[in-house]
């Protein structure tokens, strides 16, 4: 009896939402986002990772090339209505482009409006993974950036020298 | 059979094989890069280290390369042991220092034999701190992509391209880490197999270009067991979807047929199948809107049928089924074989030579161990692509003698190359003109068909009496005959080779008596004909009428409705001709899944499945029945073309067709009304096939985006479709272990995610898929033994004043009708065009890109010439089937029209 007045008047736990906000930590798996890298490129490759790492297979995409060689998703398609939050997705994507955001607030009315394109998932920012830049370290040349040009390269082979 | 100890477990191995293919045969993991089953060893990436010791007692032992070392009896070796594997985990980091971190944007990526390797020996952090090496890479034409910097120097591109295929223009370049793969300059692959370098090279230096135009990962296709449509050979091929979209073929070993390679017009063809020129829905041209549902398309056709007395046209490039179920409709009186006459005429000449020659149809397994070849009249690189690159390994067989004598195991292949040298087997050529294999040939002559036949009838003279002699031989073709006869009887295993692309029934006769004399002496010799399309062969066995006689029928008022199926009749018959027919009858019913000038004219198209959405059987030039799968559900009102005929046949009571329901409802009334099919029992396991009560299924286990791929139309996920008429799913789930070979939709082995991965699928490496390669045989050597031999040799050929004898000329690109609707294939056609020799463009006043007309069977040609310095005099060529030059029944006689003057530029053709 003594122990349930003394927790009656202990600070709660229960957090009054949607008034009050819970405060989640950045490494909190809610609603996924495509982010871009700091040149404000997208980051994603299309590189499919995500979508095999996924164990309910609720993203699909389809990559595709600028006329740089620059690969891109044409579209990206996640069915929130399937995902499970597990973060996979994140862990597998070699870019850092699909990041999981601390934000759950995405209930529907309609299931239908759970499936959301790439319009929906892409953000203008970085995320939690400031500064990196896939196709700085990528061997591919794209526009902007020619062969030799990446971090920690060489330039090209001249094929025609002896020299050692 | 010699006994070696791996990791002190006694195996029995073949003998004469070496240490890493006997390792892979016994199923272990062991990672190799340079070495190749169709190319042996050289030992050039040190990746197959294994430790040998002398024995029981040797603790310390060597490392070697397995690769390198045959196999010796009681050898000991280890593939755990922990040294051997540090050196093959130091081995792929040292590869992998300068390797790009392209693993994301790599077309490579999931099916790389560099990734497989990598985790195989356990390398899995770079330690190397420096800077990586770059290259620039080259444009290589429509069907590869080059990047350089992933490239490990395992030399393989450069065997297979210039050893193994005989092609020039790929090479290495530079010296000691600053190697380079590639060509001399930028520019367009020459060789017709360059798509195979795809799945030579292990890595992602080259891919396949087509395939980047929508990629897709292999987990995520869909993939099905087909059969190549784009010659009469049939490679076995594997073709994926996603999305409702074809996106690749790639190679399916077969070990008799295709083994590792294909050709580039087979690889990269399929693209007709997304082409903007399918017919999707159903048209009925007197509706308005002309595009109507299944339903409605299927009544209007029984309507106008019901009182129609109909005729049918089958087409040598659909299914056996297809044409079955429409010679069932129609009836057998009435069922036509859809193809010109010539081709008509050889097709059932070749069938009947090899049902009565006494000789066996070689495999092209069986090509490629062929140690005499003799080819008459078929320009194979251009009419049989993939059975050019195996005469291209038959003639290596008597010069590996020599290697042999010396000890020196077949697959050493650097010493045994080095040995060898340039020297070649005994290969004869009797062509119409040039042609790519003449380079590796003992002799070539380039002659007419009469000329070419003349040679043929004259060695068959020389070998036996029996066979007719041949008047007036000019000592020189004499002396020609005389060598070849010796080197056809002086093989063990000898091979004639011919067909119909040059038009001419006196080459195939000359061919059948030359097998038949030289197989009354060597009962190994063996005979393979070409013929035009990818079923000619099961049309043929099929039979039916003339083409001819469809007209006449509709002409004559004997019938007024024909139902013409998957055949643009314009590839088969004069223009004027075909419109004629067309226009007369009163109910054109089209079955296709390409719109042309025939579906053009049609009152009802109805829309058939492409071979990537059908099932069926074709039979091959060899008489090989072998099915293909759809690989996925289709579109709209697509269908197969059989199913659409037994439904019409359903609603107008045919008996027969009441009970067909799938598939194998189809083959099976097939066998039973033409017995000479029976063996079609044993081509595939049937519908209701299951292995441990499951399917097999068509898509990987890892394939993705199941719920998502089709929520944006809806987020309920649809039902699976289902298959009736094949043991394979369209999902994920099913059976996951080895299917029987036929029904293999994709080749996969855990740690194995690329190509190589068919080393666990076969019996031995190299060898026989397990369970036997797919196909039954539908013709063995003379089952009635008729064989008689042709009494005449014809005539030699004379050149005509004012005339020219024009010849077919084939091409890889641009000949076949389906892969012309591939942008890559039609990329690399050639324009239309007439060929002359020298000196007969001399005689006509005309320099090579000048207009020459002429008139072909009333039909008026204006073409630019080319100049052809080996086409024979008297004759031209015309390349066969090109979209741009209008059908003419050849070999034909062409009169010369006077030539206008050069000045004027006319456009390419008229008809
Ligand atoms: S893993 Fe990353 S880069 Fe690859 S497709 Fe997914 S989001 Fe794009
Ligand atoms: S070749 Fe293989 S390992 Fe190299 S980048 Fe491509 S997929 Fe990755
Ligand atoms: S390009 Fe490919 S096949 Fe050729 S050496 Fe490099 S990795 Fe080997
Ligand atoms: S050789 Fe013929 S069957 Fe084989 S891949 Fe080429 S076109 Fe297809
Ligand atoms: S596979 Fe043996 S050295 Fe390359």
């Amino acid at each position: 009896m003594g122990l349930t007045f003394l927790h009656a008047f202990h600070k709660r736990d229960t957090i009054q939402y949607p008034e009050e906000k819970a405060k989640l930590s950045t490494r909190w798996r809610g609603r996924i986002v495509l982010t871009r890298d700091p040149d404000k490129g997208e980051r994603c490759v299309g590189c499919y990772l995500c979508a095999a790492a996924c164990p309910v297979d609720c993203i699909s995409l389809q990559s595709t090339e600028d006329e740089n060689g620059r690969r891109y998703p044409d579209f990206f398609r996640i069915n929130f209505s399937r995902c499970i939050f597990c973060g996979f997705c994140e862990e597998a994507c070699p870019t850092y482009a699909i990041q999981l955001i601390p934000d759950f607030e995405m209930a529907e009315y309609n299931r239908q409006n759970l499936v959301y394109e790439k319009e929906d998932l892409l953000i203008d920012g970085q995320g939690k993974y400031p500064g990196y830049n896939y196709y700085k370290v990528a061997g591919m040349a794209i526009g902007g950036k020619d062969k030799g040009e990446g971090i920690n390269e060489n330039p090209p082979v001249n094929v025609k020298s002896l020299l050692p | 059979m010699p006994t070696i100890y791996i990791d002190n477990v006694p195996y029995e191995v073949k003998a004469g094989k070496n240490l890493l293919e006997a390792c892979l045969s016994l199923g272990k993991d062991l990672p190799y890069f340079c070495w190749h089953p169709a190319m042996g060893s050289v030992g050039a990436c040190r990746q197959c280290a294994v430790k040998v010791f002398k024995d029981e007692t040797d603790t310390k032992g060597r490392l070697i390369m397995s690769c390198m070392e045959p196999v010796r009896d009681q050898m000991r070796l280890s593939i755990e042991e922990p040294e051997a594997k540090e050196f093959r985990k130091h081995v792929i980091e040292w590869l992998m220092t300068n390797h790009p971190h392209d693993c994301a944007v790599c077309d490579e990526g999931g099916s790389c034999h560099l990734q497989d390797m990598t985790v195989m020996t356990g390398h899995a952090y770079r330690r190397f701190q420096f800077k990586k090496r770059t290259y620039q890479n080259q444009y290589l034409g429509p069907f590869l992509n080059h990047e350089m910097n992933r490239c490990i120097q395992c030399y393989r591109c450069v065997r297979y391209y210039k050893d193994y295929a005989g092609g020039k223009d790929l090479d290495v370049f530079g010296a000691h880490n600053h190697v380079y793969f590639g060509r001399a300059e930028d520019g367009v692959l020459e060789s017709e197999f360059s798509g195979n370098l795809a799945e030579v090279c292990p890595t992602g230096v080259f891919t396949d270009k087509t395939l980047k135009q929508h990629y897709t990962r292999k987990w995520d296709l869909t993939m099905a067991p087909s059969i190549c449509h784009h010659c009469s050979l049939g490679c076995n091929i594997t073709a994926g979807e996603r999305y409702g979209s074809l996106r690749q073929i790639v190679n399916r070993y077969n070990g008799e047929v295709n083994g590792y390679f294909l050709c580039d017009r087979g690889r990269f063809g399929y693209e007709f199948v997304n082409s903007p020129a399918r017919v999707k829905k159903a048209l009925v041209r007197s509706k308005l809107p002309e595009a109507v549902s299944r339903q409605e398309a299927l009544q209007e056709v029984t309507a106008q049928l019901k009182n129609a007395r109909l005729i049918g046209i089958g087409s040598p490039r659909a299914s056996l089924e297809s044409n079955f179920a429409l010679k069932a409709l129609v009836g057998e009186d009435n069922f036509h074989s859809g193809v010109s006459d010539t081709d008509y005429d050889l097709v059932n000449m070749s069938l009947k030579i090899l049902q009565s020659s006494p000789a066996r149809t070689f495999s092209m397994r069986e090509v490629e161990k062929a140690d005499a070849v003799f080819i008459l009249g078929e320009d194979l690189i251009n009419t049989a692509p993939r059975l050019g690159l195996a005469v291209r390994q038959s003639v290596r067989l008597q010069p590996m003698e020599t290697v042999m004598q010396a000890s020196i195991p077949y697959w050493q292949d650097a010493a045994a190359r080095e040995l060898v040298q340039d020297q070649h087997g005994p290969l004869f050529m009797a062509t119409l003109t040039a042609t790519k294999l003449d380079e590796i040939a003992t002799a070539a002559v380039h002659a007419s068909p009469d000329t070419i036949s003349r040679l043929g009838f004259a060695v068959a003279n020389l070998i036996s009496a029996e066979s007719p002699e041949v008047p007036h031989l000019p000592e020189e073709e004499q002396a020609l005959a005389e060598q070849i006869a010796q080197a056809l009887v002086h093989a063990k295993r000898p091979l004639i080779i011919s067909g119909c692309s040059s038009g001419s029934e006196a080459v195939l006769e000359a061919t059948a008596n030359l097998t038949a004399a030289l197989h009354a002496q060597n009962p190994e010799t063996g005979i393979v004909l070409t013929v035009p399309e990818c079923n000619s062969m099961g049309l043929a066995m099929l039979g039916g009428h003339r083409l001819d006689s469809a007209f006449a029928a509709i002409h004559n008022n004997y019938a007024d409705a024909v139902i013409i199926l998957e055949n643009n009749l314009h590839r088969c018959a004069d223009k004027a001709e075909v419109d004629r027919f067309l226009g007369k009858a009163k109910q054109v019913i089209v079955l296709d899944h390409l719109h042309h000038a025939t579906s053009e004219k049609a009152h009802i198209v109805l829309p058939a499945g492409a071979f990537s959405e059908a099932d069926g059987t074709l039979v091959n030039n060899e008489g090989r029945a072998q099915r293909f799968y759809q690989v996925y559900p289709t579109a709209e009102d697509i269908q197969e073309s059989w199913r659409w005929l037994s439904q019409i046949g359903q609603a107008l009571h045919v008996p027969l067709m009441n009970q067909w329901e799938n598939l194998d409802d189809v083959t099976h009334a097939l066998i039973e009304i033409e017995p000479r099919f029976r063996s079609l029992e044993a081509i595939a396991p049937p519908a209701g096939f299951r292995i441990a009560g499951q399917k097999v299924p068509r898509e990987t286990h890892r394939f993705s985006g199941r719920t998502a791929m089709f929520a944006h139309h809806s987020v309920s996920e649809p039902k699976p479709p289902e298959d009736p008429d094949a043991p394979l799913s369209y999902t994920m789930e099913g059976y996951r272990g080895q299917p029987p070979s036929p029904i293999t939709p994709f080749f996969w082995a855990p740690g194995w995610n690329s190509m190589q991965s068919v080393n666990k699928y076969q019996d031995e490496v190299g060898g026989h898929l397990r369970y036997g390669d797919p196909g039954v045989r539908l013709i063995e050597p003379g089952q009635n033994g008729t064989h008689r031999y042709y009494h005449e040799a014809p005539e030699d050929f004379q050149p005509l004043k004012d005339h020219l004898l024009v010849l077919p000329l084939p091409h890889i690109f641009g000949s076949e009708e389906l892969s012309c609707f591939s942008p890559g294939i039609a990329e690399r056609a050639p324009k239309p065009y007439v060929a002359l020799s020298p000196q007969d463009a001399q005689m006509y006043g005309l320099e090579a890109g000048e207009i020459l007309s002429f008139t072909l069977n009333h039909q008026t040609f204006r073409l630019p010439v080319k100049l052809f310095p080996e086409l024979p005099l008297g004759t031209a060529g015309l390349p066969r089937g090109l979209p741009d030059v209008p059908f003419a029944e050849v070999p034909a006689w062409a009169i010369i029209l006077k030539q206008e003057p050069a000045w004027k530029n006319q456009p390419h053709t008229i008809s």
